[in-house]
């Protein structure tokens, strides 16, 4: 096959340099003019300004467009996206499945939307029952005692469950600096230990991807504060020794922090809480389906066990037999709590609790146990699907709702992971998540999750599979010069890093 | 169930096919005793209509901003939306895609991201700006923790103006952290002798304008103070459209700024998802939290987006990482960048003059009521009050008129006695004449009373 004319081939010359559907959009700042607006605003009443003189001097640049250019160039833009509705999106540990429009629905209702994060308590008592609930159904789920509710995104809840443990711990006297961190981790669980001041001792895997119990003893002492598990873990398997690894944390004096971005697998199939967990944040955005939105926002409640229900930050809303009520500030709490400080301005992605409320209403409690088990099922299907083409580092066995492959079925190609994921791109799918885990060489990790029918999985298993076997025959320019088809074939990262360029400037040759 | 699917069919060829006869088998590493027999014991799962009947009795509840007068502020602002950005941001290519690891299938999400780093540089007169953050109060402390490590230094000191919320998650942080802060008491009158604080421990001084009284403020004094002594000056806005009229503290001499985006595109939504916007020196720009996206160009010369400087980022750097942050705020991003793309620089600065001109019409109308003293010289479309008496209880009773009349300053920093008769009170350009009119005698009737 000729390397140079497939791009030719599919992508003709044309005079504007679109193709059909496909139409090339400018920035907003090369089509936009100052001077005009897409919004029609009353002329403002004459008053004399109050502004001590502060008023803004020099013109800010801003371009501005109609609305009929505005929405133009948004949809067109909208175009260049890949999302959940375009196509399957295997992305492992991320957890795309399909976002109910309901959810969206319920969270415009003025009652949710259009409600101040300060305005009088006695004017939001549906908001603050909604919480309540939602917390509910998120003890039930983990069974766990208390849900901390204002962390703004996972990373977020890692850091207030982080700092529970912290709280509890010099409470208790003890100061304690080294947090175990095993290698699969994602790499926001060192991020968070570090910045909590916490020397970061990783724990290697055993051969079977899983951690070894006897492992965490060895790195067990007084000085250790806590051990960050991520479960199932991020090579998609349940840690079969995890009850034994929080029974030895907890006999050295330490806390059981556990990553809740896997938390798909095993809704209404296991509870964390008995498992010897302390702390879990939960990706609302991931397993309750609240959108991903382009990578945000998203929302990471975190669940306390009772030896830390009451390290929890300020806002909260506390339920109990005198009623539902919120709670701002640390002091005169009475003996409710301890709360170590505040997170967020307010109370937590308010919105996204909306929208996971809707969706555990939606599942329910046997909805959501089999949306577990088909997630499970799916990522098994895959699995079976390819086990004899394409290599996974621990061997063929069962794994939870993703499942991982290396690149040793690459060897003597010339064609690497990367490759695989942008051939997949002109194939009309999401790549599955690459090189993560840092543990399996030229890591693939797909999770199909439970939104996809048996006819789109079988439909990507022989995708998959046709890629296999072109990769083993040697048709390298398929992977090399993927993606094709794509709006933009593969940038150039390096020279972006290289020579950053993070906003516009108006080019020399046009300046007034 | 209507999002699942699978039939029991599938379901039975697909365990087939793996080799095994049951579900459970999958879950066979899951330890003794702990795999659940059965669901929890919550409801089980309804239709769209019971679900849509149950949310709709809760949000009933709640008395919604539009539907009363309505005058809050303090880090959240009511403004009006144009019907259009939220057709755009609930289109699916948006709101159903990922963070944009694989650039070829995300320029669409990537350029609006340059777009808006682009004007939320121009907006606070900065050199770059990143790709937005949780909130404005998690950027701040991000901001606090940036300058401890471009200076080495780990002392915040923060304007006793600040918003009380946003010293509180920087105290938390900072605690956690084991670094230093000092926060000023508290100046409603407007007045306060930030630089007096400063010595050569510190990293960084936090100052806010407007700020949570309402007060604007001339940075430049105290930016040269600071810089003199090698100390950083973050400057905070909560209420970003101020920027379409008062002079933005990039142009006085802020080496970060950092600002709630909410006010543009943004729900109110309780406190949340809002959208922090962070911005910066480029000199400072590899020390600077977040993601950042990028211009280069694809293999054929055309030019593209990238999310770029990730050696900064956890998910390469781990424990040396510049933040522990990994998703940022991309629709809330999306709501404000086309916002403001629709206002335009001639669009944002009238609204931001219609918002001037009705606060000063709300403060005329207020000081006329007996017993009220407006305390600021300055604002911007908030200030605040002084009533007789208790302040929560006057924003209690205002809410029984139907009229929600502004934040007790004790409701933000309880146990300072100096605030209790205090109400930080906000206009924008959704009130009108008839909203400020019932305001007026809302507050005359209840402190007659």
């Amino acid at each position: 096959m000729n390397e140079q004319t497939i791009t030719t081939d599919v992508a003709p010359e044309t005079f504007t340099g679109n193709h059909a559907l496909a139409i090339e959009e400018a920035l907003i700042f090369e089509i936009g003019r100052p001077e005009v607006t897409g919004v029609d605003l009353e002329e403002p009443a004459a008053v004399t300004a109050r502004l001590g003189g502060l008023d803004r001097k020099a013109p800010i640049g801003l371009p501005g467009l109609t609305e009929p250019e505005a929405v133009r160039h948004y949809v067109r833009l909208s175009h260049r996206n890949y999302g959940i509705d375009s196509g399957m999106f295997p992305l492992g540990s991320c957890t795309m499945k399909h976002n109910p429009r309901l959810n969206e629905k319920t969270a415009r209702l003025p009652g949710f939307g259009d409600i101040h994060p300060l305005q009088p308590l006695s004017t939001v008592a549906g908001a603050l029952a909604l919480i309540a609930e939602l917390a509910r159904w998120l003890r039930e789920l983990t069974g766990m005692p208390a849900i901390a509710m204002t962390p703004k995104a996972g990373a977020h809840g890692e850091l207030a469950g982080m700092m529970a443990i912290k709280a509890a711990l010099t409470a208790r006297g003890e100061k304690r600096s080294v947090v175990l961190v095993p290698e699969s981790a994602h790499g926001t669980n060192p991020a968070t230990a570090a910045l909590l001041g916490y020397r970061v001792e990783p724990v290697p895997a055993r051969g079977d991807g899983t951690v070894d119990p006897a492992e965490v003893e060895k790195h067990l002492n007084p000085d250790v504060a806590a051990i960050m598990l991520t479960n199932p873990n991020t090579c998609g398997l349940f840690e079969r020794d995890v009850v034994a690894i929080g029974e030895a944390v907890h006999r050295a004096g330490a806390l059981f922090y556990a990553d809740g971005a896997n938390f798909n697998a095993t809704v209404g199939k296991v509870r964390p809480g008995d498992l010897g967990v302390d702390a879990m944040h939960i990706n609302l955005h991931k397993t309750f389906s609240t959108p991903h939105g382009g990578g945000g926002p998203g929302a990471g409640p975190v669940a306390l066990s009772a030896a830390l229900a009451p390290f929890m930050p300020v806002p909260f809303v506390l339920a109990d037999a005198e009623g539902v009520r919120l709670v701002e500030h640390p002091a005169g709490v009475g003996a409710y709590a301890k709360p170590y400080g505040r997170l967020s301005a307010f109370h937590g992605q308010f919105g996204t609790f909306v929208r996971a409320l809707t969706y555990m209403l939606s599942h329910g409690s046997d909805g959501m146990r089999q949306a577990s088990e088909d997630a499970v099922l799916n990522a098994n299907y895959v699995r079976a699907g390819l086990r004899e083409l394409i290599s996974q580092p621990f061997g063929d066995r069962a794994c939870m709702h993703e499942v991982l492959f290396d690149d040793r079925w690459l060897d003597g190609t010339g064609i690497a992971t990367l490759d695989v994921a942008k051939a997949l791109i002109d194939e009309g799918y999401h790549p599955m998540t690459v090189y993560f885990p840092l543990v399996a060489h030229g890591a693939m990790l797909i999770e199909p999750t439970e939104s996809e029918s048996k006819a789109s999985l079988d439909l990507f298993i022989a995708t998959m599979r046709d890629l296999a076997m072109a990769a083993k025959a040697g048709e390298k320019a398929r992977f090399l010069q993927a993606p094709r088809l794509a709006p933009r074939r593969r940038l150039d990262e390096t020279r972006a890093a290289r020579h950053p360029v993070l906003r516009w400037v108006k080019p020399a040759s046009v300046a007034q | 169930m209507r999002y699942l699917p699978l039939t029991d069919e599938d379901r039975g060829e697909m365990l087939a096919r793996i080799g095994v006869g049951k579900i459970d088998d999958l879950f066979a590493d899951v330890p003794a005793g702990k795999l659940l027999p059965q669901p929890p014991a919550l409801p089980s799962h309804k239709s769209e209509l019971e679900v849509e009947r149950v949310l709709s009795r809760m949000a009933a509840r709640n008395v919604p901003a539009g539907s009363v007068p309505f005058f809050v502020g303090c880090g959240a602002y009511k403004h009006h939306v144009p019907a259009s950005v939220d057709h755009l941001i609930q289109r699916s290519e948006f709101l159903t895609s990922y963070t944009p690891y694989q650039p070829e299938i995300a320029q669409g999400t990537l350029q609006y991201l340059f777009e808006f780093q682009t004007q939320v540089a121009m907006l606070t007169g900065m050199e770059v700006a990143n790709a937005s953050m949780y909130d404005g109060s998690t950027a701040a402390a991000e901001a606090v923790l940036m300058a401890h490590r471009l200076t080495k230094r780990r002392k915040a000191v923060l304007a006793g103006n600040l918003h009380p919320h946003y010293r509180a998650v920087i105290e938390t942080i900072s605690a956690m952290a084991g670094d230093q802060v000092n926060a000023l008491p508290p100046g409603p009158a407007g007045a306060e002798d930030v630089a007096a604080a400063l010595d050569d421990q510190t990293s960084c001084v936090v100052v806010q304008t407007p700020d949570v009284f309402g007060h604007l403020h001339d940075l430049r004094p105290l930016a040269a103070k600071a810089h003199a002594a090698g100390v950083l000056l973050i400057a905070v806005v909560t209420e970003v459209v101020s920027l379409g009229l008062v002079t933005p503290p990039g142009d006085m001499d802020a080496d970060i700024v950092v600002a709630e985006g909410q006010s543009l595109g943004n729900a109110l939504a309780y406190g949340g998802p809002y959208l922090g916007l962070f911005a910066t020196r480029q000199k400072f720009v590899r020390q600077m939290p977040g993601r950042l996206a990028g211009q280069t160009v694809d293999v054929d010369g055309r030019r593209g987006f990238v999310l770029t400087l990730s050696a900064r980022e956890q998910h390469i750097r781990r424990e040396k990482a510049t933040s522990n942050i990994c998703t940022n705020s991309g629709l809330c991003a999306l709501a404000f960048t086309i916002h403001l793309t629709l206002l335009g620089e001639a669009g944002l600065t009238r609204l931001a003059r219609v918002n001037h001109a009705n606060a000063v019409k709300l403060a005329e109308a207020l000081a006329k009521v007996p017993g009220v003293a407006v305390l600021n010289d300055t604002f911007f479309n908030e200030f605040t009050i002084r009533v007789p008496g208790d302040a929560a209880a006057v924003v209690e009773a205002l809410a029984g008129q139907r009229v929600i009349g502004g934040v007790p300053a004790s409701r933000l920093d309880p146990g300072r006695p100096e605030l209790a008769d205090l109400i930080i009170v906000a206009s924008t350009e959704v009130n009108t004449d008839a909203d400020r009119a019932a305001y007026a005698a809302a507050l005359a009737k209840v402190l007659a009373k």
